[in-house]
Order: structure tokens, then C-alpha cells, then sequence
């Protein structure tokens, strides 16, 4: 198989993921939910027998529901949390909780802050510039023993190169999302992120190793055919190794709770995307970086 | 070699069997002499809910421009106490109802939640204070100490608190170690107070008064009171997470349920074993009788990870799934890249015996650089970080760590026996 060769294609399908993420980026934004802006937090206690999960599915039809997360507290009252509510919406509210499971008194209403701090945010952020730079130092050390002209920090870089690609995109998808069916930023983006950062890497040292091992078993062959060759060998585990994470996420989305399904859904996103970026990005960056250096020194 | 391979079947045996008790939610607990620990999964607040305390801020003696900042002020300083404390997975907010303000405070199910109250309300504002001397000119007599007054260094200049131990009489103390500011005031303070005493306060209570013996230049200090070694380090963990801007009062307490919604929760663990059994059926059709072993590898490997959860114990919660569920991802991989590497050296002409040798053996590379890369992420977010953050990293760590130790230990050796049995068996028939 000649993937090395049709470099052009794959680089073209991921500059064109990558404009499409940037600019929904720039139009749309993410659309922040109450773990980082705040919101309602209201406590009622009913007269009748009830409990979250009822109290929950009676207000889904609401349109202000979206992110809205319903708590037990007592005997027979709830803790709800949404976005702010008006006055308006709060006896919206309430009318169809009356309709539907019964009368309920107000216990407490106030507006309350973000779950998930400012700092937390600025601090997870800090963490994966420090980790991406860390892998780059590891690669660097582990694959120091590649021959010349092959130089590992060349490998590291493009691990973390393909792994921004991956986030970038993610990201992207999910402020696609949250323009057209409403998705939030929650708590569990971060984790998502987190997730997706993991696997990019890892999908992209296998590749990588089997380029390490090959440049040395065959330190006369082309860098761009060690690196084909490479890509080649380890495609069925890519594609192997990515399907049963796919598997999981999939019955996961399909039969999964509601709770959880934009949170999966990120995941699909990222798995996909980092499949791919480690098969058609990271090791065709090494090549090109590669083939500019040779070509620099025949000049 | 035959008899190694079999030492090593029953210790996967019996390791088996040991996690499978522990994992089993009606199984017995950690009874060892007088050591005694209750086993049991602790699940965090979005899939079993907690204590939801609520503390109201005492914001009388706060200019109004300043509110705000003393709100985030004790959001932090009540997070950094309760990340001491080890408790994973806070929710802390704050909320307003009119000019009120109070801060939130959700805690999943732990046992030392009268410890976590305490810890969380105290104001914790360290001091120092000096005796007043009257000095009047015209009695000229011996200086009388009227009263105590506040100097100006005070925990804000704290570096850091620490438990030791008095070296001769055993008994807990606070080490503090003061800034570059706090130093020189310190250094003043002692020559100023030489022989005289000098009372290291806590809100607004003298906890020791010691005589100051020589001017303390390095910037060291220790309170010895009356400790135990819980009030001790209760005190180096208020000290080090700082004073509450303002005080603030517990004005109620109460447990709440889940916020996943628990439907939610219990359908979603289905799928993600429906998920499981997919996997195991891919696993099988692809790499057949190898694929077989590796799902009972995975078998063993989920209950090892599950048992370490209980043990540690890790409290669980949606992010520490998600860092489970990339660990079994990892886990599959890690046995996807050796068959994958024997079915190679296989087509190679290379016999079973060395294919499976020759698959472990290479793949193990690539498997150490793409987890330790994942470890060293691990690492970084641990340390770095708080909250659910920290929560997917410690999932994802252990869960890395067991898998390396499955894939190479356990399907390797079940492999091993598998083939020499299966080779000594086809010797027999010929």
C-alpha cells in the first residue's frame, strides 16, 4: 500500500478539518454550561411519593432543560440545577411539575456559582502543555538509538504536532455540536479531552516504533519507504485496536444513559480523528520534515 | 521452563481468585489481627451523591467592592483544605440569595465527614503577637507587660507547615517555615522579644507562648502545644491551605442523591458491558484460540483493577470510569500488538513457540514507550491538578500499570502453557 505517497490527500482532508473546527470555532464558540457559568439552583419538596429520576423526565419537554441536573435530597424533595432562570421560567416550571407529579412548595432559591473553577480550567491546561513537552523529552530519549539521518526529537514533535490536530478538531466538533443540537461544555469535556489526548499519543508511538525498528533493520532503505512500510504494518492493529474502543463507545451512545451521550459522543469525535492522524499525519510529518532536510543538504 | 510456567498458572490462579473475592460486592473484608478495613467501591457524587453542606459567609466587616473576591477567596481556601484531606471529586460553589452570600460545599460519602466539617469551617488565621510594654518615662521602673498586641507577621507569610516530632519528648509539633518577608519580620520580632515571650495565635487564641532563647535568622519557627498527632496535622493543613478571608458558619446539612441521575447510570454500566462482550466476541473471531486467552487476560484485568479501586480505595466517579474504559482500550491494544507481531513472525516460517516469544518480545517496545508516555501525562495531571481532573488521571494510571502487567505476565503465560501443551501433545501422537 502507498500511503506515504498520497501525502497531499491526507494532508488536504485534515487542513480541511482543521479550518472547518477554526472557523466554527470563531463564529460559534463553545457554548459554556452551568458547570462554568453558574446558574438556578432550586429546592422543592412535594407532598406526594417521588423522586429524581420522575421529577427529571416530567421536565424534559421544557426547552430551558437542556444540561439540567435533578438531585434527591430528602423524602420526596429534589435539588434541581439549571442555567438562570427567570421568574417566568421558574413558574413554568413549576406548573408542569403540578400537572404532573403533584403540588410542590419552594424550599430555597438562589443563584449559585460554577462548579468547575476558573482556576481548575487554567490549571488542567498548564498540566498538558507540561505533559505534551514531557513526551516530547521522552520520545526524544526512547527513540534516541534511531540512526542518522533520523533524529528523535523530529519524532516526538510530530507525535505532539498530530495530537494537537486532534484536539483542535475535537473541539471543533463540538462546537458544531453545540450549534446544532445544543451541546454544552460540561464538567466531563475536560475528561473527554483528557481521553482524547491519551489515545493520540499512544495510537501514534506504535506507528512510530515500527518506524524505529525498521530504520534499523534496513538503515539503507529510503526514510519515505521505512516510514510506508511502517504505516503498512501496523495498520490492521490501528484499525484493530481503534474498532473495539469504537465498539464500546458506540453501545455505549446507543444504549448508554442520556446523561453521558455528549460526553461519548466527543469521545467517537477524538478515537476517530486520532485513528486517523496517527495512520496519515504523524508519520507523513516526520517524512516531509525528513525529505526537506535531505533536499537542504543535496543543495 | 515447564515447571516455571506452571508456578505461574497457579499464582494467576490464586491471584484471580483473591481479586474475584474482593470485587464481589457482598465479599468479606480486610480482617488482619488487630488491622481492620472495611472493602467496599466508594462511589463520588455523580453516581451515588454525599453530603451537601451549606456555609454561610459572614461578610459584615467586608467593604461591598471586595465581596466577590472573598467569595472565590473562600472557594479556594476551602478547596485546598479538602484536597488535603484527600477527598476526591468536590463540588464547591457558591450561591447568593439576595445580599447573602454562602458557598456550597458537596463531599461524596466519605466516613470522616465530621472531620471534613470542622476542617472546612475553620478561619485558621495565624499570628503573632507581642506583649505590650509600658514604657513611662517618668516611673522609670521595671517594664510591665499590659497587654498583647498583634505584630505584623502573620500566616500570610507562611511558606509552608509541617508535623514533627519533639526530639525528646516525642510529641507532635508544627514546623513553620516563613517567606523571605516573613523571615526579616520574624528575625525583628525575636530580637526585639529577646527573653521575652512571644504568643503564636489562631483565631484570636493563644495556642503556645514560648520565652524567644536567640534571634531566629533562618526563618523557622515551631508551635508545641498540647498536641495529638490529628490536631497536628489538622493544623498543618489549615495552615498551608490558608485563612478564610471572612469567617463562615455551617448553616445546613444534609445528604443528596446522585447528579447522574441513577437510571442513567445503571443504563450506561449495561452498554459498557454489552460493549465488553462485543470486544470479547471481536477478540475471539479475529486471533481465535490467542484471542480467547487474551479475553480471559481481560477478564482477570478487570478485576484486578477493580479490586485495587476498593483497596486503595479510589472513589469513583464518571471521569474515573472514562480513565478505566481508555485503560481497557490500552489493555486490548497491548494484546492486539503482540498477535499481531506473532501472526507476522509466523508468516515469517518461524515455529509457534518462537512466534510467541518473538510477538512478546517486540511488542513490548512499543508498549512501554505509548504507556510510559501516558504515565508521565498520568503524573503531571496528578500533581498539578484537583478535582475530576485528578480523578481521571489515578483511574487511568492504575489502570495503565495493571495492563502492562497483564498483557505480559498473564496472557503470556497462559499462551506459553497453551502451546507447549498442545506441542507436547502432537510429540506424543507422531
Amino acid at each position: 500500500m502507498n500511503i506515504t505517497g498520497k501525502k497531499t490527500i491526507w494532508f488536504l482532508i485534515s487542513t480541511i478539518l482543521l479550518i472547518v473546527s477554526i472557523i466554527s470555532l470563531s463564529i460559534w464558540g463553545l457554548k459554556y454550561g452551568i458547570d462554568y457559568k453558574g446558574g438556578t439552583l432550586l429546592e422543592l419538596s412535594f407532598s406526594k411519593d417521588t423522586n429524581a429520576q420522575l421529577v427529571k423526565d416530567s421536565l424534559n419537554s421544557l426547552d430551558f432543560s437542556k444540561g439540567m441536573s435533578v438531585q434527591d435530597t430528602e423524602s420526596n424533595a429534589v435539588l434541581i440545577r439549571t442555567s438562570v432562570l427567570t421568574q417566568e421560567q421558574i413558574n413554568q416550571l413549576k406548573s408542569v411539575l403540578n400537572e404532573k407529579i403533584g403540588e410542590s412548595k419552594e424550599i430555597r432559591l438562589e443563584t449559585v456559582g460554577p462548579t468547575v473553577s476558573k482556576d481548575l480550567t487554567k490549571k488542567a491546561i498548564i498540566a498538558v502543555v507540561l505533559a505534551s513537552l514531557a513526551i516530547v523529552v521522552y520520545i526524544a530519549w526512547a527513540f534516541r538509538t534511531v540512526p542518522k539521518p533520523a533524529n528523535s526529537w523530529r519524532f516526538g514533535i510530530c507525535a505532539i504536532l498530530a495530537l494537537i490536530h486532534d484536539i483542535v478538531i475535537t473541539i471543533g466538533a463540538y462546537s458544531l455540536f453545540g450549534h446544532f443540537f445544543g451541546y454544552e461544555v460540561d464538567s466531563l469535556f475536560i475528561t473527554a479531552l483528557l481521553t482524547v489526548m491519551g489515545f493520540s499519543v499512544h495510537d501514534t508511538i506504535v506507528v512510530f516504533d515500527r518506524i524505529r525498528e525498521n530504520l534499523r533493520k534496513y538503515p539503507s532503505k529510503d526514510f519515505e519507504v521505512n516510514a510506508n512500510d511502517s504505516i503498512t504494518q501496523t495498520l490492521v492493529r490501528s484499525l484493530n485496536t481503534s474498532l473495539t474502543l469504537i465498539i464500546v463507545l458506540l453501545s455505549l451512545i446507543i444504549l448508554g444513559g442520556s446523561s453521558i451521550k455528549h460526553f461519548i459522543a466527543t469521545l467517537l469525535v477524538g478515537v476517530t480523528v486520532g485513528t486517523y492522524s496517527s495512520i496519515f499525519n504523524a508519520s507523513l510529518l516526520l517524512v516531509v520534515w525528513q525529505n526537506s532536510i535531505n533536499r537542504r543538504k543535496l543543495a | 521452563m515447564r515447571r516455571n510456567l506452571f508456578i505461574g498458572f497457579v499464582l494467576i490462579i490464586i491471584l484471580t481468585v483473591l481479586s474475584g473475592l474482593i470485587v464481589w460486592p457482598t465479599g468479606p473484608n480486610l480482617k488482619i489481627g488487630r488491622y481492620f478495613k472495611e472493602i467496599k467501591m466508594h462511589e463520588g457524587l455523580d453516581l451515588q451523591g454525599g453530603s451537601h453542606l451549606v456555609y454561610e459567609l459572614d461578610l459584615s466587616k467586608i467593604d461591598k467592592n471586595d465581596v466577590d473576591n472573598s467569595v472565590s477567596g473562600v472557594i479556594n481556601v476551602i478547596d485546598r483544605r479538602i484536597n488535603a484531606l484527600g477527598v476526591s471529586e468536590p463540588v464547591i460553589q457558591s450561591a447568593k440569595i439576595g445580599d447573602k452570600r454562602s458557598v456550597i460545599v458537596e463531599l461524596p460519602g466519605i466516613s470522616s465527614i465530621d472531620e471534613a466539617i470542622s476542617l472546612i469551617g475553620k478561619t485558621a488565621q495565624l499570628e503573632f503577637w507581642e506583649q505590650e510594654i509600658n514604657i513611662s518615662p517618668e516611673l522609670n521602673t521595671t517594664n510591665v507587660p499590659l497587654a498583647w498586641k498583634p505584630t505584623q507577621l502573620n500566616g500570610s507569610h507562611l511558606k509552608r507547615a509541617d508535623v514533627q516530632f519533639d526530639q525528646q519528648s516525642g510529641e507532635p509539633q508544627v514546623s513553620l517555615e516563613f517567606n523571605n518577608e516573613g523571615k526579616d519580620l520574624f528575625s525583628e520580632i525575636t530580637k526585639k522579644n529577646l527573653q521575652k515571650p512571644v504568643a503564636i495565635v489562631l483565631d484570636n487564641e493563644i495556642i503556645s507562648a514560648p520565652t524567644v532563647q536567640s534571634v531566629i535568622e533562618d526563618g523557622n519557627a515551631i508551635i508545641s502545644g498540647k498536641f495529638t498527632i490529628q490536631e497536628a496535622k489538622k493544623l498543618a493543613i489549615e495552615l498551608n491551605a490558608g485563612a478564610l478571608p471572612v469567617p463562615v458558619k455551617l448553616v445546613e446539612q444534609r445528604n443528596v442523591g446522585a447528579t447522574l441521575g441513577i437510571e442513567s447510570v445503571k443504563q450506561s454500566l449495561l452498554a459498557g458491558l454489552i460493549g465488553i462482550i462485543l470486544i470479547a466476541i471481536f477478540m475471539i473471531l479475529n486471533y481465535k484460540f490467542p484471542g480467547f486467552l487474551a479475553v480471559i487476560a481481560l477478564g482477570i484485568y478487570i478485576l484486578l483493577v477493580l479490586s485495587l479501586f476498593k483497596l486503595i480505595p479510589v472513589v469513583l466517579t464518571l471521569a474515573g470510569i472514562a480513565g478505566f474504559i481508555l485503560s481497557i482500550g490500552m489493555a486490548v491494544d497491548a494484546n492486539v500488538l503482540v498477535f499481531e507481531r506473532m501472526k507476522e513472525e509466523l508468516r515469517e516460517g518461524k515455529t509457534i513457540g518462537a512466534a510467541v516469544n518473538e510477538g512478546f518480545k517486540r511488542a513490548w517496545l512499543s508498549i512501554r514507550d505509548s504507556n510510559v508516555s501516558s504515565l508521565i501525562t498520568c503524573l503531571i495531571l496528578y500533581y498539578t491538578t484537583t478535582g475530576i481532573v485528578r480523578g481521571f488521571a489515578v483511574t487511568l494510571a492504575i489502570g495503565i500499570l495493571v495492563s502492562m502487567f497483564t498483557a505480559i505476565t498473564i496472557t503470556r503465560t497462559l499462551l506459553r502453557l497453551a502451546v507447549t501443551t498442545r506441542l507436547e501433545r502432537i510429540r506424543e501422537i507422531t
